[in-house]
């Protein structure tokens, strides 16, 4: 007989919720946060699909959302509207998710892809293949539609080796990773600018929009690479999420435990920079979600390390919502999203860094 | 080998005097460094082993090496005859608990869910929290006697009742197996008598198999029922705390001049260092 068993508690904080070989620890507060940050995702994509030469209001989009609305309602919402949104969201959780990974293997909130190069690697490759694409014509308009999401993709790979094997000391320490990801993060920026330099004026100012991360013109082509991406990399996270746990403790702690502390952390790293360079290649290097998203879900649920669920449903709800601002806050002038959340962003990476200064000294 | 409890005892007793793990011929270096060359050490079930010795003598690097936390670079580490590196972590996390000098939990921890943590090798992704876990977080809060701090941050609490809670993570962890490095650093003396009565229980009462690095000589030579003394890299003395703490291993072992005692509370060897002083007659 499947009876969800709710015994007392032995152990005082972790009350168990368990279902045959299935078993988790109840957590009221995660679940409740959890329901809160979906309804602020869902409102947000409303809002945003509502903003438009011809505004609809959130219950008319809901409406629709649901399967109602009339015909040209849905045709605007469904065909022109909602892949906006829904690659803000897409994008917005796959940034968070990979912050989330990356800050917990370093055991460093500073070591987020957007802080330690990965999306600039990303960036790199994709500005790359956007200059070369104009300038060689019809192989270059195949490269830039196709290429790109793979240039990012290689891109962001080859820069996780780069740091991961230069931090790399009989064992990776967190900030070391950061301090290494930093550095290169400033060449790999460096090289973008280069890029941009050398490029003809119509590359570079295409280039230009793409790197301050844009959701834009985003179409049902946009979300499908971002989807499937997703739809491999988003289970594999949450599989590996539970190593992740043991992970925090030190390499000696963790291997004591039975984690294959190397292999764990290579798959990790791995599903991280997969999920940030799609996003980057997606939407260009949306900045400091992949910092902040997952520092947010963590102090909204508590704990000890940022919850992949919860960051996933900040990121997506946290892009979305800068996007809503973005389009609205400045009247007809329509800012690319990732100026407001680096707006957003760059206050809380300045607190961060206080905040090391001082334990540093303390 | 299947785990312990630690209401099960009597299979501690059948297997008493088998060899748990043994070291044949290790050398063990980082890098270039050869830090133990040629090292033969028996643990035997049932037993507590201090490993003691000057800094830098290779006694933390050989317990690492013992929990397969560092690979020898010659000879090899047995575990229940097994070659420990051949084994898949996981299973060798089911037999041998360990844990590390001075370990770091994340900031803003419970001590429930460090403790918790050391059920890892039993758990799954869909199985994260079974009645098993459950039972042995529980049992291991009590033993360490630190079940009323299980919601406090670990981040807040005293020394040694960190390292009460540290050592609850091994138990948790249902190994009967137990590989300790310098469990007693940064405490002071009435927290590290209460750590090694701990351990002694462990090991009388649920028949745990313990070996630790420890750094005083006299706490050593009370707990252990079995001392190893390392220099450089090597095993200079080995047996019974009685043969291995005199006057001449001290010498030779620690470059120390002392008187060695019976203890007069356990009636073990008791070390007292000469130093400056003359000695008086």
């Amino acid at each position: 007989m499947a009876v969800l068993e709710r015994t007392p508690a032995r152990v005082p904080g972790r009350p168990a919720l368990r279902l045959r070989g299935v078993s988790i620890v109840w957590r009221p507060r995660y679940v409740i946060v959890l329901a809160l940050g979906i309804a602020a995702l869902v409102l947000g994509m409303a809002a945003n699909i509502g903003r438009g030469e011809y505004p609809i209001s959130v219950p008319d989009v809901l409406a629709v959302l649901l399967g109602g609305g009339d015909s040209g309602q849905r045709f605007i919402i469904l065909e022109l509207r909602l892949p906006r949104s829904l690659t803000g969201a897409l994008v917005g959780a796959a940034l968070a998710v990979a912050g989330a990974i990356t800050q917990s293997i370093a055991r460093n909130p500073l070591a987020s892809p957007d802080m330690i190069g990965l999306t600039a690697g990303a960036s790199a490759a994709a500005v790359f293949v956007i200059v070369l694409g104009g300038g060689f014509g019809a192989v270059g308009g195949f490269l830039a539609a196709a290429g790109l999401p793979m240039a990012a993709l290689i891109g962001g790979l080859l820069t996780a080796f780069l740091i991961y094997g230069l931090a790399w000391r009989r064992g990776v320490r967190g900030f070391r990773l950061v301090l290494v990801g930093i550095g290169l993060q400033a060449m790999l920026l460096a090289v973008v600018h280069w890029l941009l330099v050398v490029a003809e004026v119509f590359e570079a100012a295409r280039a230009y929009v793409w790197l301050n991360g844009s959701l834009n013109a985003r179409g049902w082509e946009h979300v499908v690479p971002v989807s499937i991406a997703l739809a491999v990399l988003l289970p594999a996270a949450f599989l590996l999420a539970h190593v992740l746990g043991a992970l925090q403790y030190g390499d000696d702690t963790a291997r004591g435990l039975g984690v294959p502390v190397d292999r764990a952390r290579s798959l990790l790293l791995l599903v991280a920079v997969g999920l940030a360079s799609v996003a980057t290649a997606s939407a260009g290097p949306i900045a400091f979600v992949a910092l902040v998203a997952p520092q947010i879900a963590q102090r909204l649920v508590g704990g000890a390390r940022p919850p992949i669920g919860m960051s996933l449903v900040v990121g997506a709800a946290l892009t979305v919502i800068s996007d809503v601002v973005a389009r609205t806050a400045f009247g007809a002038t329509e800012l690319p999203v990732g100026i407001v959340t680096a707006v957003l962003g760059a206050p809380y990476l300045l607190y961060l860094l206080a905040r090391y200064g001082r334990e540093a000294r303390a | 080998m299947t785990p312990l409890t630690q209401t099960d005892k009597s299979a501690a007793v059948a297997v008493t005097s088998a060899v748990r793990l043994r070291a044949e011929h290790v050398r063990l270096a980082y890098g270039d460094r050869t830090v133990v060359e040629g090292l033969d050490l028996d643990v035997v079930a049932g037993t507590i082993t201090a490993v003691i010795g000057p800094n830098g003598c290779g006694k933390s690097t050989l317990l690492r090496a013992l929990g397969r936390l560092l690979r020898p670079t010659g000879g090899q580490v047995l575990l229940d005859g097994r070659r420990i590196d051949k084994m898949p972590t996981r299973e060798v996390a089911k037999i041998l608990g360990l844990l590390p000098q001075a370990p770091t939990a994340p900031e803003g921890l419970t001590v429930a869910d460090l403790v918790a943590r050391g059920r890892h090798p039993h758990q799954a992704w869909y199985r994260q929290w079974s009645a098993d876990d459950e039972e042995a977080v529980a049992q291991a809060l009590e033993w360490t006697g630190i079940a009323d701090l299980a919601e406090r941050p670990v981040d807040e609490l005293s020394g040694g009742q960190r390292q009460r809670a540290w050592i609850s993570m091994a138990l948790a962890q249902g190994t009967d197996l137990l590989l300790l490095d310098e469990p007693t650093t940064f405490l002071d003396l009435a927290h590290q008598v209460d750590v090694l009565d701990l351990v002694r229980r462990l090991h009388q009462e649920a028949g745990r198999t313990v070996v630790m690095v420890l750094h005083d000589l006299n706490l050593a030579a009370r707990y252990a029922d079995r001392l190893v003394a390392m220099r450089d890299g090597r095993i200079v003395a080995a047996g019974e705390p009685s043969e291995v703490v005199t006057e001449s291993m001290l010498a030779e072992v620690f470059g120390l001049a002392a008187r060695v005692i019976p203890d007069p509370v356990a009636g073990t060897p008791l070390v007292v260092p000469i130093g400056g002083h003359a000695p008086s007659h």
